[in-house]
């Protein structure tokens, strides 16, 4: 599983990545993944149906990331804008 | 004897206004006092200019296109190469409702059905960490930010957003002119039925 977060002048950064079945690499997601929630992100991971239908899936614990996930998305917490 | 006073008080101040005068143009006060909004926007300038970079913004502009090509479908990756926006539909039960989704502009709603020009849903998403000194992701990003937001939680971001009425901050004529282009677009990638094969059948 990759972690990824888009940022201004860079597109999308790898923060982590391992095997969530290896207790190192999850422990270094695990970490990953709090400190950019902790950092008032938002989490997403993209999903797509047998159908072909895309979607996103908001994600607020390391828990709840769906089984067999393959990269989480974080990006800024949105805001009213003018 | 107030208007005497009085008099004398103008008198005074008008003499002590001169004396100071003379005093700031022997300064170097005045002069800098001249020079500060230059110096200052060409401080600014100089600012943005070290933290601008054209090359680097480009290659960030390409992997958020990556990153946005990788989550949506080719339909709606060829349609936003081509249109410029995504098109989501709402998924609130009772609400015939689809929304534009624009690189750094409000998110436009409508009705499909007519045609209807609803309303602007104002959102961003500013990273306030600012590693070149601006908040603004680049554009694929800020689409898919919408687009992973509305389909995660359609409700929760429409509830965030600021709604305007339409044409605030997107003119009716572009809106209207987008929503012609899309149905066209539409026309043109919709599946067509299976007509009389060309070759003949025996």
């Amino acid at each position: 599983m990759k972690l990824l977060r888009v940022k201004p002048g860079h597109g999308d950064v790898v923060l982590a990545e391992g095997d969530v079945e290896v207790p190192e690499q999850h422990a270094q997601l695990l970490q990953a993944f709090r400190s950019q929630l902790d950092a008032g992100m938002w989490a997403a991971v993209p999903t797509s149906t047998d159908a072909g239908l895309r979607q996103a899936e908001m994600v607020h614990s390391f828990e709840d990331i769906p089984i067999g996930a393959e990269r989480v998305i974080f990006f800024p917490r949105a805001a009213g804008g003018r | 004897m107030a208007l005497a006073f009085g008099t004398l008080a103008v008198v005074l101040v008008a003499l002590l206004s001169l004396l100071a005068l003379e005093r700031l143009r022997d300064s170097a006060l005045l002069p800098t006092l001249r020079a500060l909004p230059v110096r200052l926007t060409g401080a600014r300038l100089h600012a943005l200019a070290d933290s601008y970079d054209p090359g680097r913004e480009l290659r960030a502009e390409q992997r958020a296109r990556e990153l946005l090509r990788s989550c949506v479908n080719e339909e709606e990756w060829s349609m936003y190469c081509e249109l410029g926006f995504l098109r989501v539909n709402s998924t609130l039960a009772r609400e015939d409702c689809a929304y534009l989704l624009y690189p750094h502009k409000p998110i436009l709603a409508y009705v499909p059905a007519c045609g209807l020009i609803v309303g602007e849903y104002c959102v961003e998403f500013p990273d306030h960490t600012r590693p070149y000194g601006s908040a603004r992701l680049p554009d694929a990003d800020d689409v898919l930010a919408k687009w992973m937001a509305l389909a995660a939680d359609e409700r929760g971001l429409i509830e965030q957003a600021n709604m305007h009425l339409p044409g605030r901050q997107i003119r009716m004529a572009k809106a209207r002119r987008d929503l012609a282009r899309l149905a066209s677009w539409e026309r043109e990638h919709q599946p067509r039925p299976a007509g009389p094969s060309s070759v003949p059948a025996r």
